[in-house]
């Protein structure tokens, strides 16, 4: 079977945000960019279904500009067959994001779609879904468990929702999506860097694909949020439950 | 002038508070837009649900059946089109609960809309307010074309009340086409708790990788939470070393919650956990560790052994409430 999974470069979760003097994006100096943590358990899930299933192509994509290049590569050295960069020098939204995908999914006929369920820039969680639909897929999102039937005609997803798990059941193909629980993602071999260097990492302009990306959202402002002011001590419990009920009155 | 429609989600015959905040988050949005807010109620036997949203002062479209019994994301998103369609709907509006992040990109796929995700604030009838990078930048998007997509964040707007003027309650027959009926509901294994509900409490204490294991919560933070009357949450680190369930999650990929108390016991403060509780309205933080990061937010900051400090706290709670 062939599974697509897609890689998006982001800022490391750790990475203290500024606001970029243009006001409309980020200062990305001294940024260190990764792979979204939530593609990585996406690309882990994805290899641990090859191990299982002998034949399985395993094939990245991502969107973005060359640099992007630097997590297809990480990905491929984690054990991933070959890679697709569709370059774009804009930032695309969701729904462009998605109709990009789903040309890419078109053409090389994947069985199975797995994905992060949201990547930690702009905290959206909206591209897997609406590629689904405009796949006409069904689809198994935030992920802690994936099952697939013994003739990899059908998934079996175990999903974490508010209150509990839920599962669902669908027929292949579709796209699933990633949460935190569902695996604990491989790090790179120093092999499978080597081997990472000669696979497959093609690219494709985004204007060849000719698929409709004029955006629809736009972000007008992007400010600092008010800083909250912390960081005063008591000295013991006694204290904490005295200024609880008596100066916040909140207990 | 377009109607907004706000799809109320339901569990066990009653609606969360998370649907009531999506209710007055769609009147927001309807007066702005110079429309009409209609709530869409999906599911199987669901006059009485029907009833009691119209109650809210909106127009209900009721979805009965099948297909519908349980949630879907892809029969939900066909019922969903075909009343944008029919009522002449600009803005779709659903609380960003893990339903609402599951159905609404797929609705705006399926109509072509532009979508904004967890947004905390309504500007006007197309621009809107909403965290990115785990909170640390708010962006101010603007949505061209109609319709337009939003799921909002439940912490960000008050929850609608009952209105002295009820709403007129439809029933749609919707029948999904066959790209819409693939998904199949299996089970739901629900997490038991008598405690309230982690994003409705007034009180949640937090425990973290601190308290080293569950079994710890269960013999620290559980009489915490239960004199406090308070609902019980977990940091990412405790979630992930299995010590308590997912969905006790808060912050950037889990809940986010703004109660007026948040105790944080053996949490050290990483930036997306910060992200799930730092609009809370009175923070406290019980720390071994001076350097914690989860100070410099809190309002009360107590360096001390958690396994100390949280029962001492949890007799002085109680020694306040019967005084």
């Amino acid at each position: 079977m062939k599974i697509l999974v897609t890689v998006k470069r982001v800022p490391d979760p750790e990475t203290i945000i500024k606001i970029g003097a243009d006001g409309a994006g980020i200062s990305t100096d001294n940024v260190k960019w990764v792979i979204n943590p939530f593609d990585e358990i996406a690309i882990e899930e994805a290899l641990r279904i090859k191990e299982k299933v002998p034949g399985t192509e395993v094939v990245l994509v991502s969107l973005g500009q060359k640099t992007s290049q630097e997590q297809l590569r990480t990905g491929l050295a984690m054990g991933a067959d070959r890679a697709v960069l569709v370059l774009s020098d804009q930032p695309l939204e969701p729904l462009a994001v998605a109709r990009v995908l789903a040309k890419i999914v078109e053409t090389e006929k994947a069985d199975l779609l797995v994905m992060g369920k949201q990547a930690i820039d702009d905290d959206s969680n909206c591209v897997g879904q609406m590629l689904a639909e405009l796949l006409g897929w069904p689809q198994a999102t935030f992920a802690s468990k994936v099952e697939l039937g013994a003739d990899q005609k059908s998934a079996k997803v175990t999903r974490e929702v508010d209150g509990g798990l839920e599962t669902v059941a669908v027929p292949l193909p579709a796209v699933v999506t990633a949460d935190l629980r569902l695996n604990e993602p491989r790090y790179a071999s120093l092999p499978g860097i080597m081997k990472a260097r000669k696979k497959e990492l093609k690219e494709i302009p985004v204007a060849d694909l000719g698929v409709d990306v004029a955006p629809r959202l736009k972000i007008v402002k992007l400010e600092t949020p008010p800083k909250r002011t912390g960081g005063r001590k008591v000295g013991s419990v006694q204290e904490l439950v005295k200024m609880l009920h008596e100066e916040a009155k909140v207990i | 002038m377009g109607n907004v429609l706000v799809v109320a989600e339901h569990l066990h015959g009653k609606f969360p508070k998370t649907t009531l905040v999506s209710v007055a988050a769609g009147k927001q949005a309807a007066s702005l837009a110079g429309g009409k807010c209609i709530a869409a109620v999906l599911g199987q036997g669901i006059d009485g649900l029907a009833n009691e949203l119209a109650q809210y002062g909106v127009d209900v479209v009721a979805v009965d059946g099948a297909p519908f019994a349980h949630y879907l994301a892809d029969a939900y998103t066909a019922a969903i089109a075909q009343i944008v369609k029919q009522k002449d709907v600009e803005i779709v509006v659903a609380a960003a609960t893990a339903m609402g992040k599951d159905l609404l990109p797929r609705v705006a796929a399926r109509l072509g809309a532009g979508m904004a995700s967890e947004v905390t604030a309504i500007d006007d009838a197309r621009t809107f307010k909403r965290p990115m990078y785990a909170g640390n930048a708010i962006a101010t998007v603007q949505i061209e074309g109609s319709p337009r997509v939003v799921s909002v964040r439940t912490t960000a707007f008050d929850a609608a009340a009952k209105s002295t003027q009820k709403g007129a309650v439809e029933k749609l027959s919707v029948t999904p086409d066959a790209n819409s009926t693939r998904m199949q509901f299996v089970e739901f294994a629900e997490t038991k708790s008598d405690r309230p509900v982690l994003t409705e409490a007034r009180i949640v204490c937090s425990g973290g990788r601190g308290l080293k294991n569950g079994e710890n919560f269960t013999i620290y933070l559980e009489p915490l939470c239960d004199v406090l009357g308070a609902a019980m949450g977990a940091s990412r680190a405790a979630v992930d070393a299995g010590f308590v369930p997912n969905d006790l999650q808060v912050g950037q990929t889990g809940k986010v919650v703004a109660p007026s108390l948040y105790i944080a016991v053996g949490i050290s403060g990483a930036i997306q956990h910060l992200a799930g509780m730092k609009d809370s309205k009175v923070i406290v933080a019980i720390n071994k560790d001076e350097e914690a990061p989860i100070f410099q937010i809190a309002d009360y900051g107590l360096v001390a052994d958690l396994f100390k400090a949280v029962p001492e706290l949890t007799e002085e709670v109680k020694k306040l409430k019967s005084a």
